[in-house]
């Protein structure tokens, strides 16, 4: 049995103050083991991003406990040896990315702000290299670069501190299907080659198909169900949310829906 | 001239400081009353397109067509007055995000009684039972109330709902849809959808549906023009996808991982220069 990496016991997480103070995550369990590709799906507002914010420390009200790799984390703040460990990469790398720095100064403030001063040129090159941009694209400004080269500084980033846990918020929603493939395909062989640990977020469940090994169905701050990624793929959905979730997904690729696939299976 | 649209020859073009850069590069494509998807990346022209058919590529850009015409009429040599005749009560366009293409300072129902009003002569009361009727078409529970919500205070879908409503209540002859659900999510996605798919049949409008996804057009299309840097590479019937041949089709349809049918790894398109250079495929009917 491998380790569990990453611990979440009873997450809830509030927004608002006094009598305006929701609660939008209610109490949820999750455990992602060491090398594991771990899903979470749900619409808009189901609160999936907020459980990774809640992890890397964006969000200040919340209440249960997080472990990952063994460390309890505190309310806000983090440790440097935590974002060490953990990194995270965002939906919009129109966004994530600070316009008026050079992809060069973006890398190397990530290595600066935790103390590596030595070969950080040659470190760069081989981050560039690794995300499949040559050094060519070193000097360049985000404006400069397509959806998907943003993207992969944006992953380079995440890779400067050889993280052991990456979080990937909606990585691909804002790119191209072809551009999207690729960054998929990236994502797949740094995990292999690095042993990395994904907790990756997305409304899109073909590629949380393509990417995870397990599945967590979020509506409403609540997981409904976790399920193994070949359960989902032979549609074996017990929630009428997941069911619901995989009809849409599979009719709008084409394929015929939930009810006639069941139906032509037996 | 039984078409909608006939389109000869377009081009869209934008100075830069670097030269000219040509969106779309002479593009011939008609309309009857079918249902028409474009499919490509961003950038490839498609949205560009749309725009161009309606007038509203702004200065310093530059539409040029041979032909540009809605059922005979030319839209490149119409007046200003014209053309604001044209928008909204004979082709009507529905964006990408609902959250910036409703007024945020007026009330749903005010937003669609104005674009009744402005096209129809209607008083107030006949607008508003019209406007009701409408919401109540795009599948709207209690649209009493909705009427009096401002955007801000609706869903992404719900908004993408209103937006079809005042889009199709002067009863256009042409819809068109620019990635009308790409800010949804999938749930909601095909609902909505589905009502714009059922109200374009009901009244018999022409649809050019713009989309980055194939599949999802194929659902809802006869034919499908699939555009590469600015040019149509290939056009095919919907539901004769599956048979394409130009490798730029087939890689994207290729590209997108599918939940029934895993593999180890997606496949990257690998762009071949020739396919820029190659003239542009007719979709005249």
């Amino acid at each position: 049995m491998s380790q569990t990496e990453i611990q979440i016991e009873g997450l809830e997480v509030f927004f608002g103050d006094g009598h305006e103070r929701t609660r939008v995550v209610h109490g949820i369990d999750l455990s992602v083991a060491q090398g594991e590709s771990y899903g979470l799906v749900g619409e808009s507002g189901s609160g999936k991003s907020t459980v990774l914010r809640a992890l890397v420390g964006l969000v200040p009200d919340w209440h249960g406990a997080m472990r990952v790799g063994g460390e309890s984390l505190q309310r806000l703040g983090r440790s440097k040896e935590f974002y060490r460990r953990v990194q995270m990469v965002f939906q919009d790398p129109y966004a994530s990315l600070h316009p008026r720095q050079t992809v060069d100064r973006v890398l190397s403030e990530t290595l600066a702000l935790h103390g590596i001063r030595d070969g950080v040129d040659a470190r760069i090159d081989r981050l560039l290299e690794q995300v499949g941009l040559g050094g060519g694209f070193r000097f360049r400004y985000p404006h400069q670069l397509s959806g998907g080269q943003r993207q992969r500084v944006a992953i380079a980033r995440a890779l400067a501190l050889d993280p052991k846990v990456m979080l990937f918020d909606e990585p691909t929603s804002a790119l191209d299907v072809s551009v999207q493939a690729e960054i998929l395909n990236l994502l797949s062989d740094l995990r292999s080659e690095f042993g990395l640990t994904y907790l990756m977020v997305s409304h899109d469940l073909g590629v949380i198909g393509h990417m995870c090994d397990r599945v967590a169905v979020m509506q409403t701050g609540e997981i409904v169900e976790t399920l193994e990624v070949d359960a989902m793929r032979k549609l074996q959905a017990e929630h009428p949310y997941t069911r619901h979730l995989l009809d849409s997904a599979l009719r709008s690729s084409g394929h015929a829906g939930m009810a006639e696939v069941q139906r032509t299976a037996g | 001239m039984s078409n909608l649209l006939d389109i000869e020859n377009l081009s869209v073009r934008f100075p830069t400081r670097s030269g000219t850069f040509e969106a779309v590069r002479g593009i011939s494509l008609s309309l009857g009353k079918e249902r028409l998807g474009i499919v490509g990346e961003s950038g490839s022209g498609k949205s560009m397109t749309g725009r161009a058919i309606l007038g509203l590529i702004r200065k310093p850009g530059e539409v040029t067509a041979d032909r540009l015409e809605m059922q005979g009429e030319s839209l490149l040599t119409a007046s200003p007055k014209r053309m604001r005749a044209i928008r909204g009560k004979h082709i009507s366009m529905i964006m990408q995000d609902p959250k910036y293409s409703l007024n945020p300072v007026m009330t749903v129902g005010d937003q669609i009684i104005e674009a009744l009003r402005t096209h129809e002569k209607v008083n107030k009361a006949q607008a508003r039972a019209r406007a009701l009727e409408m919401l109540d078409a795009v599948a709207i529970r209690e649209p009493e109330r909705v009427m009096k919500l401002y955007p801000h205070e609706v869903s992404g879908g719900m908004g993408q709902r209103i937006m079809i409503a005042m889009m199709l209540i002067p009863n256009p002859e042409i819809l068109i849809a620019d990635e009308p659900t790409s800010a949804l999510d999938v749930s909601v996605q095909l609902q909505v959808l589905e009502i714009m798919d059922r109200l374009v049949r009901e009244r018999g409008m022409g649809l050019i549906f713009i989309s980055h996804d194939l599949n999802l057009v194929a659902g809802f299309c006869d034919r499908v023009a699939v555009m590469y840097a600015g040019r149509i590479v290939e056009v095919c019937e919907a539901g004769k996808l599956h048979e394409a041949k130009h490798p730029y089709t087939l890689g994207l349809l290729n590209s997108v991982p599918d939940l029934e049918r895993p593999r180890p790894r997606l496949e990257a398109l690998t762009r071949d220069p020739a396919w820029r250079e190659a003239p542009s495929v007719s979709a005249m009917l």
